[in-house]
Order: structure tokens, then C-alpha cells, then sequence
């Protein structure tokens, strides 16, 4: 792993870098104190979320909490962090309790938090986003002097960005950086990291996490991190927590655990896997075509810089690359989201612009991610957003122009069971579902009435285990019953799980395509990043 | 779902009974006594035959601009150019009204509302294509329109279409008077009135039951659901701003056929804007428009009894609907503040996600 951090664009290598003191503010360099939470336990109402939760971070370790979604980790991460406070248990800072009752307190103790999402000023920039996040910000910033500070605090730092720049023309990665600098320059020395990686490509990731970890080696900070990737457990972390059911589920050090004892710490036995494997099929015709699509973004900007590709019936091609690289914008083109600036669609050969007409006589279907914000009116109920491909036709019409509720509220009802979506009703309001039951309802609607052609896009992104399982499974029955099947993915091994065929996208390009038989992680990484 | 109407229909009550407290303390100042004020109001909207008809004859015109703002919005689209339709649709049916002058009284009517309504929908409907092909926010443009449509009202009025024998108060001429809109039988209310319940039920029927409907409230929830699913949105956008315009187009036509019989300044009322009032506080809810538009109707038919018991100034009750607008507008942001109007299951999961990420646990 450490080959993988020096060679990935880091400005340093990380264990090389002379070390000055990464507070300039606060004083001498010290280890950082230790952390420990004891007992912990939340509920809300009759919902217990942590029951006894303890751990304890020593100076200079890296620890993952690992769980399941809904485990508990992130409400544990609050109750330290002074969110909210626990129903019971202590925080302990060199072992002495203290109170922790909201996040200045928490950072008066040297505790940051980098959460999952960014919390940068996008139109301001590093300098302005760094200074500004401190707690004493005075009247009148000397900006030549705060500018000389940055410089000098940059300059003890494993990773640089220059101050300068407008945080609006950062990438993903380069963001996440800039968040755990900030809580360095905030003199934090305790990082509660949120799912950090995941918006970052693999090896903006590895790049990052062994920065951490050199970091927290050399005794500056200790680092506490939420995940669900086994990979950044046992590649990075010293000692792992796993939580499952607010409960801890297993605790120790990372090298004496396998990946198989965490994961069946995580779900209490079998790791739930798709059911239905892929047959081996003739390939159909081709169902789905993309001619030299182009495409601009919101600013004007190409994204799409001729896209070809096929799908045939009963074939999964998924699409791998780095958020960013145009997927979102390939996804909203073929889901009619998004204007054509050139180029060519067609399904089952005939050309197609993605009207309600086409859609339906094609049977083109698509789950777009983030469904919710996608392809759902949260405020309508779930009958009606299940209904949302066949309101205007039988049987859900009345002579024709009036909308049959009482059927629409059966087939839901139907779906309701047949894909175990959680909802106290069917006239209850999509937004009062939780992330995976909406997905199963999305799911629900695009594969009712034998769609030929599916477009997917991360249908598993933040769900839990037995969600992830339950929608892989169903992708692969829809390709072994001959739909084909278009797989845009930020997860590769989602990618590899499921397709038939690879694709990489870089730069609004496809280019590299491999079968599923002779792909190669390292292969398909380089072109990612754009090295093919 | 009883809480969430319970909800909603306590916050009304409640935003209503605010704006009165308001108002009263307004009158106060103003040397009058409140309580006399609101016995006066009552006398004046609904306390008598006459002044119930009096109400009801302000509250035709105001469902119909009301829908002008209602049919949009349930797309998403915020048109508050109710007031320009009224007027352009009031002129257009004076237009069509002296032109066909030798015709039978029906069809004179007939022919008055369909121009009505074509122009105050071709109106309103031009700011429905702007915003669906070139991106002009629409609440700007009707707003604009208004002027403009008003502009066009005074130079025809003074210019082309003026009546030589109008001096004080330049009008068109006027249509026959056996070409009026009539009353409706047994009341001295005339036929604008079935208009805007007619056309409220219409409007129920269309945005809330209909196909056209549940697309619009696919596409006005969230428009990238509604391309996904292949809506032609932005012909669904300009087809609400038609039928919005056209509502308010009738309504001036109504004036124009029942009250004035011709065309002048007193076409500019006021009612499009109080419209906008009115369907807000209905929600966007065409059924919820016609009790809402009788409160307004009412507060404006008591005006007379203010000034003349009260002594008060002729825009007191324009202050009362200014409160009326604000008091209402906030408190739109208390849905969802109030436990005991939430579902109980949905009241453990809302006080487990405090914090900023609501998404974990």
C-alpha cells in the first residue's frame, strides 16, 4: 500500500516529510490525548440505537468503526461529538470525564469532525474557507499575515493545496484533503472521519488514508473513521469497532481479524450475497445503441465527448470511472433529463428521445441514484410514485383522462410486498421512507411490465447489506430473463460483480471496453485515471 | 392523514385569527373600536341579503384570477399575472362584443367569453413559453405583463376604441344592454359567479383527478422525475399558464359583461393581485378557492360599512388583506413544527435525525 501512496501524485512521500509542529498556533508538538467513550447508549423513544458502546482511541492509532447502515456508528459519532447528548455512558479525555455538549466543546478537547459531505464554501477560496472556519476569526483578517501563516502551516503538512485557489476548482479528492486540513489547522488532533472516501477514487483514497496513517503513526493525530469497505479496515487501520444493532459486535486489532470474522461481526452471520448468479445466455440483439452522444453541462461546459456504446438483451455492460468523468450527464441524456448537443439514441434499432411515448413502447427503463432527488416527488405518496410509469394508461384510467387511485393503491400494494418495502402505508409520502426502501420502490416501477432495456446508475450507494443483495439480485435476474442492462457505477466492485462487459469512461470518453473474463482491477484503475 | 388536515386547517384558523388581532390593533390606532370594526365587517360581508349578494359579487371574479395562480403552480410555476389577463381578457370580449352587433344576446355572450379566455390564456400562456423554451423566470414576467397589459388597456381606451361621448371617464363604447351578462334568477348576482364555481370544479377535477393532473404534479414536485418519466414538460407548463390566463380572462370578461358593459380604467381592480392572496391561502387547491374567495369577497364588500360607521379610510381593508397575505405566507413555515400533528411513528424517526446527516442513524 505504501508503493500505491507515493506513486499517486503525492506531492511527498508521506513518511519522508520533516516534520514541523502542525499547530503554528497553539505551541510545542504533542502526542495527541486519548479518547475513550464508556458505556454509551442512545435511544429515541422506543428505538434503542446504542446499548453500552465502548471504545478507546489511544495518541497515534487509527481506528475504523464499522457497521452496517443504521448500526449506530454515526449516532455514536455524534454523542461524541456533542450532537447530541447520550442517554448514559462518559467521554474520557486523558481519562478524566468531560462534558461534551456541543462541537466547540468538542473542539476545545482537539476533537474534529470531517464529514461525509463537504462543508466548504465553494465560491471562496482554500485561504479564505481555512480562515474563516476558525473559532476567532477577528474584525479585520490580515490577510499577509494569515496568508504567511497558511504557507508556513502548508509547508508541515504531508499534502498541499495551494491557498490561493478557489474551492470551487478542486476535485473530489483534493476536497477531502482540504477538510482534514482544515481540522489540522484548527489544532484538532482527534479526526472523526465520516465515510471519507466515498467520493474518491480508489487511489485518491489510498493516498489519503496513508497520509492519515503516517500521521497517526508518527504520533500527531489519532484517527477515528466510520466505513463500510473492509478494504480500508485491514489496508489502513490499527483497531476496528464494529457495531451492529447499537451494539458492539467485535473490537481488537486489525491483523489478528480476516475480512470474513468482520463481516460476520457486521451482519451476525452469512454475508448476504445476490441469490441468483448470472446464466450463461446467447446474447440477444442489440437493444440499446449510443451513437457519438455529446452533451454540455449545467455551465455550458462539454461533458460528453462522443459516447458510443452497445447493450445487447441479456447482457450487463457496466460502465466504470471516477465520479465526474460525464456519467451523471451520460445518465440524464438516455433518461431524457438532459438535452442531446449531438449524436444518436437508439432502442431495439429505432431512434429514440426518450418521449413517454418511446419510453413506453421501447420499454426503456431507468434507475437513476439518488432516487429520491431523481425520480421520485417526495411529497406525492408511495401509490403514486410507484404509479409514475403507467398512470395514463388501463387499468389505472377512467374513460381515458381520469387517474384510478384505488388501482393505483392495489398495484402498489402489490409491489409494496412483492419488493418488501418498508412503508407504515401505500399513501404515505415517499420522503418518510428511508434511503432503501425509496431505491425498492424506484425498482418496483421500473422493472413492473418486462422492461427490454434497464440504465442504472450506483443503484447500491449507501444502502445497507441486505438492500445491496436484494437489488443486485434483481439486476441479475432482469439480465438472466434477457433485459439488457446498462450499469454506470462509481463502485468497482459492484462493476465486477455484476457485468458481462466492461467499459471505463475518462474525461466524457469511453476509453477502454474489456469482457468480464479478462478484466483486470489494475488495468481498468489505470484508465480510470486517465493513463490508458 | 386526519393530522395532516387537522394540521392544516388549525394553522388557517390560526393564521386568521392572528391577522384579526393584528387588524383590530391596527384599527385601534387608527381611533376606531375593533370589536365594532369586526360587528361592522360581518353586517357588511354576510350579515345581510344585500350584503351577502354584494360579497358573492366579488367573489366570482376572484376565484377565477385565484385559478390563475392555482392551475400554474401545481407545475411548479409561480404566475401572479392575474390581474394583466383580467384586464387584456376584458378587452378583448369588448372588442368581440361590439363587433358582433347585430347577433342574438347568447351568442354575444359566447362569443365575449371565448375571446376572454383565449386572450387572457394567450396572455398569461406567452409567459408560460418563456419560462418553458427561454429560461425567463415567470413570476418576473407576468408580473411585468401587468403593466403592460394595463398600458394597452389605457391606450385603447383613449386612443382607437374611445367613445367620443365619454369626457370625465374615457370608455370604450358600451354593448347593448340586452347583450349583458344577466343575473342569475332570483338573485342579484349575476352569471360570473356559476362561471367561477363552474370553473374552480373544473380546475378540481382536472389538477386533481385527471391525467393531465397527475403528470403536473409529477412535473411540479420534481422536474427530473417528470423528464424521466418522459413528460413533455414544457408543453404541460405553457398548457397550465392557458388555462390559468384563460380563467382570469373570463373574469374580466365578466366585468366587463355584467358590471361596466365597456371597457375603461375601472377594469384594473385589484382583483388579480388579491387573487394571488386567495390561492395561496387555498393552498393551490382549486375546491379550497371558492370558501376562500367568499372570505375576500367579503372583506372587500365590507369596506362601504367601514368607512361610512367607522369612519375609517377607504384602504383599511387593503391593510387587512396585506396582513392577511403575510400572516398567511408565514405561516407556511410552521408545517411540521408541531408534534402532535405528526404521525407517531414518524415523530421517533424525526427526533432520531437531528444533526447533518439525516440520511444515518
Amino acid at each position: 500500500m505504501s508503493a500505491a501512496i507515493s506513486t499517486n501524485g503525492a506531492p511527498r512521500d508521506a513518511d519522508s516529510v520533516p516534520r514541523v509542529p502542525i499547530v503554528p498556533v497553539k505551541g510545542p508538538p504533542r502526542a495527541p490525548p486519548q479518547l475513550a467513550a464508556e458505556g454509551i447508549a442512545k435511544s429515541f423513544g422506543s428505538l434503542v440505537v446504542l446499548e453500552d458502546v465502548s471504545l478507546t482511541l489511544p495518541p497515534g492509532t487509527f481506528h475504523a468503526l464499522l457497521g452496517e447502515n443504521g448500526a449506530g456508528k454515526s449516532t455514536l459519532v455524534k454523542c461524541i461529538m456533542g450532537y447530541q447528548p447520550a442517554d448514559a455512558g462518559r467521554i474520557l479525555i486523558d481519562g478524566a470525564p468531560v462534558k461534551i455538549e456541543s462541537t466547540r466543546a468538542a473542539q476545545a478537547h482537539g476533537i474534529g469532525m470531517v464529514y461525509q459531505h463537504f462543508t466548504l464554501v465553494p465560491n471562496m477560496t482554500v485561504a479564505e474557507n481555512l480562515v474563516m472556519a476558525r473559532a476567532d476569526v477577528p474584525l479585520v483578517i490580515d490577510w499577509n499575515k494569515e496568508r504567511e501563516g497558511l504557507r508556513a502551516f502548508m509547508a508541515g503538512m504531508p499534502f498541499q493545496i495551494d491557498p490561493s485557489r478557489v474551492v470551487r476548482s478542486l476535485a473530489a479528492g483534493e476536497r477531502q484533503k482540504l477538510e482534514i486540513l482544515k481540522q489540522l489547522y484548527l489544532g484538532n488532533r482527534i479526526l472523526i472521519l465520516d465515510e471519507p472516501t466515498s467520493v474518491l477514487t480508489p487511489s485518491e483514497a489510498d493516498e489519503v488514508l496513508g497520509m492519515l496513517r503516517a500521521m497517526a503513526h508518527a504520533r500527531e493525530i489519532s484517527i477515528l473513521m466510520i466505513t463500510h469497505k473492509f478494504r480500508e479496515v485491514t489496508s489502513f487501520a490499527d483497531e476496528v469497532t464494529v457495531l451492529r444493532r447499537g451494539r458492539v459486535a467485535g473490537q481488537g486489532l486489525v491483523k489478528d481479524l480476516t475480512t470474513a470474522d468482520m463481516a460476520s461481526m457486521m451482519v451476525g452471520g452469512e454475508v448476504p450475497r445476490a441469490s441468483s448468479s448470472r446464466a450463461e445466455l446467447e446474447l440477444g440483439d442489440v437493444r440499446l445503441s449510443l451513437h457519438d452522444i455529446r452533451a454540455v453541462d449545467d455551465r455550458g461546459i462539454g461533458v460528453l465527448d462522443g459516447i458510443s456504446l452497445q447493450v445487447k438483451a441479456g447482457e450487463i455492460v457496466g460502465i466504470a470511472g471516477v465520479s465526474g468523468n460525464g456519467q451523471d450527464e451520460l445518465l440524464e441524456v438516455i433518461a431524457g433529463q438532459r438535452e442531446l448537443a449531438g449524436g444518436e439514441m437508439r432502442v431495439n434499432g429505432v431512434r429514440y428521445t426518450a418521449t413517454r411515448e418511446e419510453t413506453r413502447t421501447a420499454k426503456m427503463r431507468c434507475l437513476p441514484e439518488e432516487p429520491l432527488r431523481n425520480a421520485c416527488v417526495s411529497n406525492m405518496s408511495v401509490s403514486e410514485n410507484i404509479g409514475f410509469r403507467g398512470y395514463d394508461r388501463p387499468p389505472f384510467t377512467l374513460w381515458g383522462w381520469l387517474v384510478r387511485r384505488d388501482a393505483l393503491r392495489r398495484h402498489a400494494a402489490e409491489c409494496v410486498s412483492a419488493f418488501k418495502i418498508k412503508t407504515p402505508s401505500v399513501d404515505t409520502a415517499m420522503a418518510r421512507l428511508s434511503g432503501g426502501n425509496v431505491q425498492r420502490s424506484v425498482l418496483a416501477r421500473e422493472l413492473q411490465g418486462e422492461p427490454r432495456v434497464l440504465v442504472v446508475a450506483n443503484p447500491c450507494f449507501g444502502l445497507d447489506f441486505a438492500a445491496v443483495a436484494f437489488i443486485r439480485t434483481r439486476l441479475l435476474e432482469a439480465r438472466n430473463s434477457g433485459v439488457a442492462v446498462l450499469l454506470i457505477s462509481a463502485d468497482l466492485d459492484e462493476i465486477f460483480a455484476l457485468s458481462d462487459r466492461i467499459l471505463v469512461i475518462s474525461g466524457g470518453r469511453m476509453v477502454y471496453e474489456t469482457p468480464i473474463a479478462s478484466a483486470e482491477v489494475a488495468t481498468i484503475g489505470k484508465h480510470m485515471a486517465g493513463h490508458g | 392523514m386526519n393530522r395532516a388536515a387537522a394540521e392544516a386547517v388549525l394553522i388557517r384558523a390560526g393564521a386568521l385569527l392572528a391577522s384579526m388581532a393584528l387588524f383590530g390593533a391596527f384599527v385601534a390606532l387608527a381611533g376606531a373600536d375593533p370589536f365594532d370594526v369586526f360587528y361592522q365587517m360581518y353586517r357588511g360581508s354576510f350579515g345581510t341579503s344585500f350584503s351577502v349578494q354584494n360579497t358573492l359579487l366579488r367573489a366570482a371574479p376572484l376565484m377565477l384570477t385565484a385559478l390563475c395562480t392555482a392551475i400554474p403552480a401545481r407545475l411548479g410555476l409561480m404566475v401572479i399575472g392575474g390581474e394583466g389577463a383580467m384586464v387584456i381578457g376584458g378587452l378583448a370580449s369588448i372588442t368581440c362584443g361590439l363587433a358582433c352587433g347585430a347577433m342574438p344576446p347568447w351568442f354575444v355572450t359566447v362569443a365575449m367569453a371565448v375571446a376572454g379566455i383565449a386572450a387572457g390564456g394567450a396572455w398569461v400562456g406567452f409567459s408560460g413559453a418563456l419560462r418553458a423554451y427561454r429560461g425567463v423566470n415567470e413570476t418576473i414576467s407576468t408580473l411585468l405583463f401587468n403593466y403592460i397589459a394595463i398600458a394597452l388597456l389605457s391606450y385603447f381606451v383613449e386612443g382607437p376604441m374611445r367613445d367620443p361621448t365619454s369626457l370625465n371617464k374615457p370608455s370604450t363604447r358600451a354593448i347593448p344592454a340586452e347583450d349583458m351578462l344577466q343575473s342569475i334568477p332570483g338573485l342579484e348576482v349575476h352569471w360570473g359567479l356559476v362561471f367561477g364555481l363552474v370553473a374552480c370544479v373544473i380546475a378540481h377535477v382536472l389538477m386533481m383527478r385527471s391525467v393531465f393532473g397527475f403528470g403536473a404534479a409529477i412535473a411540479g414536485g420534481n422536474l427530473r422525475a417528470g423528464m424521466l418519466c418522459g413528460l413533455p414538460v414544457r408543453r404541460m407548463m405553457i398548457i397550465a399558464a392557458v388555462l390559468g390566463g384563460g380563467a382570469a380572462g373570463l373574469a374580466g370578461m365578466a366585468e366587463v359583461a355584467a358590471v361596466h358593459g365597456r371597457a375603461n380604467a375601472s377594469l384594473v381592480t385589484g382583483y388579480g393581485y388579491t387573487g394571488i392572496l386567495v390561492s395561496f391561502m387555498a393552498q393551490h387547491e382549486p375546491l379550497a378557492i371558492i370558501p376562500v374567495a367568499l372570505l375576500f369577497g367579503g372583506i372587500g364588500a365590507s369596506n362601504g360599512l367601514l368607512q361610512r360607521v367607522d369612519h375609517l379610510p377607504d384602504a383599511t381593508v387593503a391593510v387587512l388583506q396585506g396582513i392577511l397575505f403575510v400572516v398567511i405566507l408565514a405561516s407556511e413555515t410552521l408545517y411540521g413544527r408541531f408534534a402532535i400533528f405528526r404521525p407517531r411513528e414518524e415523530r421517533v424517526v424525526r427526533s432520531a435525525v437531528r444533526g447533518p446527516t439525516p440520511e444515518a442513524i
